[in-house]
Order: structure tokens, then sequence, then C-alpha cells
């Protein structure tokens, strides 16, 4: 087995995963109608590659598992997502926050991995890239919205953007992996810099100001998770676990 | 049965379509999307290939969005169909590259669309930039171009929901990708 292309694809499809099973708690709770089912068909897209990149991930390993075991069977200091992505929701505006720093990244990886020398991982990337940008303009237009909105709207924005900075760096920092599969992987150190001038232009045009320079969360792709990450897998596990091999 | 393969199609492999392969690619192309079941996935470029090798087929399929809910129940339509073609030994392949694009689909799929009450893709697909810009999305309940968007994602993910500021009805528009 390739240990490398293994983990980071895995490391990947733990993003898209836990994002997803973030955005599903906003269904049926989201401020209105139309956004239950946008937050939903987000998350769902975000499914969608994980599956992909799970289903990927244990061929790489050809050990017997399936997508399913990767997502149900692991525990917490398995999976190796961006802290951001299992942070709580909040409120709207803290998702929101999230969307656009999450989905921005994710729009940078995936348009330079279809340059990617694995024809799997760039096959991912090239239908995944499409849906993001729709993605990063959802969270643009409701950044734009409530920032230069009311006052109330404006503090909230305000906040989530400065809530979730912390955990910006970590999704923007090299390593030794990425570093070890030059071609295969992207290093978003290389992409930092767009992504910052991206997401400020947004974040000044609502009238918010760009969070400053603060304290990073690091350990996420190291499997050391915040105290969230536990709640959130055993919402995501516990019926698979509990009903071990069940079909319908 | 149904196997996931991500990669490109080899195009080493690429060869005339036998007669078996063009009267089963008929008969596979009219199975329904059923999220939007007056569109066959011939309409909408989601059937990519039918190939034919001694006894064997091989039904190449490509998901609209990653996380379509309808592929399960297309790739089950499928096997249905060939079954009921007599075709004892056969695969069912889905592949990511290249991108399903709306630019694949048909204009006869597009009228349909329009028919039934959704209005169909426009404008350039979007890739490695913004989303496709939309300058008017014409109502396709009674026309009129004067229409606003209410939301970016409708009822499924490859559809935007808008309303007709003429007759006031709501209506799904596919979204260019």
């Amino acid at each position: 087995m390739n240990t490398d292309l293994f983990a980071y694809t895995l490391r990947l499809g733990d993003d898209a995963l836990v994002a997803a099973q973030r955005m599903g708690e906003w269904i049926a709770n989201a401020p209105q109608l139309e956004e239950d089912v946008a937050l939903g068909n987000i998350g769902l897209d975000q499914l969608g590659q994980a599956r992909s990149l799970l289903s990927y991930a244990a061929e790489i390993e050809g050990a017997g598992r399936t997508e399913d075991d990767l997502a149900y069977l692991r525990d917490e200091r398995e999976f190796t997502n961006l802290l951001i992505c299992e942070r709580p929701n909040g409120d709207f505006a803290v998702t929101i926050a999230r969307l656009l720093y999450f989905a921005t990244y994710q729009h940078l990886l995936y348009d330079a991995l279809q340059g990617s020398s694995d024809e799997t991982l760039s096959g991912v990337a090239g239908k995944a890239v499409k849906e993001v940008a729709y993605h990063v303009d959802h969270a643009t237009q409701w950044v734009l919205r409530l920032g230069d909105g009311t006052e109330e709207s404006h503090r909230r924005m305000q906040a989530g953007l400065d809530q979730l900075w912390p955990y910006t760096g970590e999704m923007l920092a090299s390593d030794d992996l990425v570093g070890r599969l030059a071609g295969v992987a992207v290093d978003p150190s290389g992409f930092a810099d767009e992504w910052h001038r991206r997401v400020r232009d947004v974040i000044e045009t609502s009238t918010c100001a760009a969070p400053e320079a603060s304290y990073q969360h690091t350990g996420g792709r190291d499997g050391r998770h915040t105290e969230a990450m536990g709640y959130l897998l055993a919402e995501l596990q516990h019926v698979a676990r509990s009903h071990p091999g069940a079909t319908w | 049965m149904t196997r996931q393969s991500l990669r490109p199609p080899n195009p080493s492999q690429a060869h005339a379509p036998s007669a078996d392969a063009l009267r089963i690619r008929e008969a596979v192309g009219q199975v329904l999307d059923p999220e939007v079941p007056v569109l066959t996935i011939e309409d909408l470029g989601v059937l990519r290939d039918v190939r034919v090798d001694g006894d064997r087929v091989t039904v190449v399929v490509t998901p609209t969005y990653s996380g379509c809910p309808a592929m399960d129940v297309i790739r089950t339509r499928i096997g249905d169909t060939l079954d009921e073609l007599g075709v004892a030994s056969y695969e069912i392949e889905t592949v990511l590259a290249p991108a399903w694009t709306t630019d694949w689909m048909s204009d006869d799929g597009k009228r349909k669309l329009t028919e039934y009450g959704i209005a169909p893709p426009t404008g350039r697909r979007a890739v490695g930039g913004p989303v496709a810009l939309t300058l008017t999305i014409r109502c396709p309940l009674c026309g009129s171009p004067d229409t606003s968007e209410l939301s970016r994602f409708g009822s499924t993910a490859c559809k935007s929901l808008w309303r007709c500021n003429s007759c006031r009805e709501p209506f799904d528009h596919f979204k260019a990708i």
C-alpha cells in the first residue's frame, strides 16, 4: 500500500465528510426554508466528494475496508480532518463564515488538484471544483448581505468571522506529507496568499473588518481534535455501530 | 455488478459500436432520471458509453453532482433494463472524469425540461472561476423574462429556485455547471 497516498486521500475525505455532517445539522433548523435546502444541498455535495475520496482511500489501502468502514468505524484519533470542519455550527453567521473560509480553501485546492499526476484525485477534483464554486458564491452572497445589513447582522457576521479565524492557519499550512507527495498532492501554502486575497476582498466589501492575526490552533491533521469532535462522531456513527452490518 | 471507477476511459480502447451495443444503448438510454422524470439519461448526458465484449456488457455512467442521490436509482434501473433485454453478464461502471457538464444536455432534453416547468441551463458553465453568470431566466410557465432568483440552491443540488414576477409562480432552474 502507498501509505502516503492513503493518508492524503483520507484527510481530504475526512474534511469533506465532517463538513457535510455539520451542514446536515442545519436541515429543519435554518433561518428560512430556502436555507434549509441550500445548506442541505451544499452538505450533499460535500458528502459526495467524501464518498469518492473515502472509496479511493479504501481501494489504496487494499485491506477490505469500504468507504462506510472508514466513515463509521474509525475513532476520533484516526480522523485527520481540519479543526475548522468540526467546530460547532454556532449561529447562522458562524456557519456562513466557515463556509466562506472552507469553500474558498476547497476551491483553490481542488482547482490545483486537477493537475495531480494521480488520475483519480484529478478526476474527483475536476468534478468537485465546479460544485464548490457555488458554495463560495453562496457564502459570499450571505457575508455581503449580513455584513452590510443591519447593525445586529453586522455584529454577528463580524463575530462569526473572528471566532473561526484562529482555525484558518491550519488549512493553509504545509507539512511533510504533502512535501513527500510532490506532483500528486497540493501544498496549501502555495495558495495561501490567494486565499487571503479572496477572503479579505469579500470581508472588506461586506463592511466587516478582516480579523487580525491571532493564535492559530492546529492538530487536526495529526488526529488531535477539539472537544466538539467526539460529540460529532457519536451522532455520525452511533446507528452504524449500534447495528453492525445492518442494511435496508 | 456495480463498480466505481474514477479513472478516465483509456482512449486506446475506443472502437466502433456494434449493432448489439447500439440496440442496448437505445434501450438503456430510455431510463428516466427519477428526480426529473421527463429526462432520459441519454438526454442528460449521464449515459457515457455502452460496450459489448462477447457476452459481456459494460454500461458507463457519470453522476451530475458528486452527491447526486438519483445515481443509485439510475444504476438499479439500468440493471432492470438489461435484465429485461436478457443480458446475462453486465457491469455498470461509474466514471467521474471528464466531469459532467450541463453542456452535454441535448436540445431535446432542454425542450422537455421547459415543458415540464423547469427552466433549462443557460450561459457558460463554471470552470475554475466564478459561477456562471446569468442575465435572465425565462419563466418556463408563461415565458416572461421578468423573473428573480430566490435561492441559488433549489429542490436538488442541480437546480436553483426562481420566481416569475409576471405570473407570480415559483419555478426551478437547472443550473449551468
